[in-house]
């Protein structure tokens, strides 16, 4: 019998199909190549590698996964509106299995760029701007950003110039229909800001299908001096779609970026999320909420790199998990020696709320600098018997007592959601996925 | 209203409540006075029905029925509210949005519709103005970087929107500058009536100055072991516990 060709396999050898649509000649393609040849070399990380010791792809690369969706599919509005934040105008650009729906975006032209990948990658007169940017701040040392960067073709572009706002936020969704048995996904983001500029941005994969889908997403996020990025990621996707985050983020001097990322569903997540301080008097700030049952599996490694002094970082993770399903919160931060009056804040609480739910929280500091402040705690709880006999004590039944309380655990991390609509769309998520009518509109 | 007879409570095998007799009647107020570690605010949370008591003997009872195995929220719905000596932080839900939730729980149990949003809002600025709360404390999360005193104002606040046929009081006067406790205890009389009844635990006779107690009851290692009027108050201001312990000894 013949025996299944691995996925590391498929992936190369469709490499040469892959090539025969996209210019050869262009950059950017010399970019590709050298990153497929790095990920030949690595190969899918295994649970041999400390970053990937809780975290198994094994089940994933036995799935035999397209690698190109055969044909165009198409949505209607009515049937995908709920996933869009569409209580407010947004600009849109969203993608159907990988391929550029224009029936459902919104793109523009007017001051700014907010349109596609494959137009910056081609056309002449982005190229300036790709010969900066495209592929400087991602990283090659995970194979699996650089098995992104070898098959980049398709994904959102956004240049926002020196001094200019968009007039409105600006959604990323990436839907997969199922028309294909089992897909793979690659979606590459560039997205920049100049100085003074600022953005808004929600990122979203969602399956609607009960087929395999594995999305491999790179996004590079340049934040240039005094720019401003609030990012949003929404992870509520159904239980056959896995997603390996890989976000990179180059800050220059006095610049803000903020990522929020709420976990609430998919079968395997694994966010590799990292900021590079470049300048002085930079803002990094992560924030996630996550909150699992079933088997699901997220994985959150963040990464600062404090490089200048006088910085800051703020990372405030908090995980309630149900059932059967698993945890995990490394964050790493490096000081580097001349990164003096660094101040980086770490904070990851967990509730398991099943005795067969997994939680594995590492902090892990690097720290060069003798000038600094760096603090983190971790903490792994159940929920508190007082804060719940409390709760009963004033008539809330105990199965919303809990609610109550787990919502409130959660809660704080939304604070700094600056899109009111979209802070009470996570609110009803967060009460959604705890099961509970809270009895009170939020 | 109230009926305890002989309680035993325990937690993790110590016992803690060792015989405790006591019959509250409508309208009444009685207060529970006692050293620290008499059994004071464990008396309080097994009557609210705290499940980390364990009640090893004798029984309470609430208008003749029986609460064992009734759940602390099931005993709220029957009417009876606690006011808490260490009141919980809740972050991320207004005082509003929990009252709402706790008054529209207990209607649902007992067979009613929600309360109409307009209704509740007048009840809210009654009850508010009642306690001398501002409107804008009412939006803060519940509790959350409260001061020791508007944490029992808020207390008292929640009980008067609950209207609970017994209100128990566990130190409420703890942490409470002159000012706070006279707000605190005005609101308490203004609360008082034929058909409620109250029970008012304090170290201190300080409180009983503005809630006049109907029955003061001393609790010593467990067991009440001295009932009086109000001048009982008084003559343990004056000669401290020790006395009782040893009349308790004798």
């Amino acid at each position: 019998m013949k025996k299944e060709m691995d996925l590391k396999d498929k992936l190369i050898s469709s490499f040469m199909a892959f090539e025969n649509n996209v210019d050869i000649e262009h950059p950017v393609h010399d970019v590709r190549t050298e990153a497929m040849k790095n990920f030949e070399m690595k190969g899918f990380p295994s649970k041999k590698e400390e970053a990937w010791k809780y975290t198994s792809l094994k089940g994933l690369e036995k799935i035999d996964f397209s690698i190109f969706p055969k044909e165009e599919n198409a949505l209607e509005y009515r049937d995908v509106k709920r996933y869009f934040l569409h209580e407010i105008d947004t600009y849109k650009i969203v993608f159907i299995d990988g391929i550029y729906s224009s029936y459902l975006s919104e793109t523009t032209h007017d001051g700014v760029d907010i349109c596609l990948m494959s137009s910056a990658l081609t056309k002449p007169m982005y190229k300036p701007v790709i010969d900066v940017y495209f592929n400087k701040v991602a990283s090659s040392d995970e194979s699996l950003t650089s098995l992104n960067t070898a098959f980049s073709r398709e994904g959102a572009y956004i240049y926002i110039p020196k001094n200019k706002i968009p007039k409105k936020p600006i959604e990323i969704i990436h839907f997969a229909t199922g028309n294909e048995a089992s897909l793979l996904l690659q979606p590459r983001n560039l997205i920049i800001a100049e100085e003074n500029a600022e953005l808004q941005v929600i990122e979203r994969h969602q399956s609607l299908t009960s087929n395999d889908v594995l999305s491999n997403s790179v996004t590079e996020i340049f934040a240039a001096e005094n720019a401003i990025v609030d990012y949003y990621k929404i992870q509520n996707d159904n239980s056959k779609a896995s997603l390996i985050d890989n976000t990179y983020i180059d800050q220059k001097s006095r610049s803000v970026v903020k990522i929020h990322t709420f976990s609430f569903g998919g079968k395997l997540i694994r966010n590799n999320l990292n900021f590079y301080q470049n300048g002085e008097r930079i803002d990094s700030t992560m924030k996630g909420v996550t909150i699992l049952g079933e088997k699901q599996h997220v994985d959150h490694h963040t990464l600062v790199h404090h490089k200048q002094p006088n910085c800051e970082s703020h990372q405030d993770y908090k995980g309630i998990y149900g059932e059967n399903s698993t945890g995990v919160f490394n964050g790493k931060i490096i000081v580097d020696k001349i990164a003096q009056k660094t101040d980086a804040f770490q904070q990851n609480n967990n509730i398991l709320i099943s005795d067969k739910a997994t939680i594995n929280s590492k902090p892990q500091l690097e720290i060069f600098a003798d000038d600094v402040k760096c603090s983190h705690g971790c903490t792994i709880g159940q929920l508190d018997e007082e804060a719940l006999f409390y709760l009963q004590s004033r008539g809330i039944p105990k199965r919303e007592a809990r609610a109550l309380l787990m919502y409130a655990f959660a809660n704080n991390v939304l604070e700094s959601v600056r899109i009111p609509e979209l802070k009470t769309r996570i609110n009803k998520l967060i009460a959604k996925k705890l099961g509970v009518n809270l009895g009170f509109n939020l | 209203m109230l009926k305890i007879k002989d309680l035993h409570a325990s937690v993790e095998g110590k016992e803690i409540l060792k015989g405790i007799n006591l019959e509250v009647n409508p309208g009444e107020v009685h207060a529970i006075m006692g050293p620290n570690g008499s059994g004071k605010s464990t008396l309080a949370e097994v009557i609210a029905g705290k499940e980390e008591f364990d009640v090893t003997k004798g029984s309470i009872e609430l208008n003749g029925e029986d609460l064992e195995d009734t759940a602390p929220e099931e005993r709220a719905h029957k009417g009876i509210f606690l006011s808490f000596q260490y009141p919980v932080e809740i972050p991320g839900v207004s005082v509003t949005n929990f009252m709402k939730t706790a008054i529209n729980e207990s209607r649902k149990a007992r067979g009613m519709e929600d309360m109409p949003a307009n209704e509740m809002l007048k009840m809210i600025r009654e009850k508010s103005e009642l306690l001398d709360i501002d409107r804008k404390f009412l939006s803060r999360s519940l509790n959350e970087g409260f001061s020791g005193g508007e944490k029992k104002r808020n207390e008292i606040f929640q009980m008067a929107m609950m209207e609970p046929k017994l209100a128990i009081l566990d130190e409420t006067d703890s942490g409470l500058d002159i000012d706070a406790l006279r707000i605190v205890a005005n609101g308490v009389n203004k609360l008082r009536s034929g058909d409620r009844a109250t029970i008012v635990i304090t170290h201190y006779q300080r409180l009983l100055e503005y809630i006049v107690p109907d029955f003061v009851h001393v609790l010593h290692d467990g067991k009440i072991v001295k009932s009086g009027g109000k001048e009982l108050a008084l003559e343990l201001e004056e000669k401290g516990y020790d006395w009782l312990k040893h009349e308790a000894a004798v």
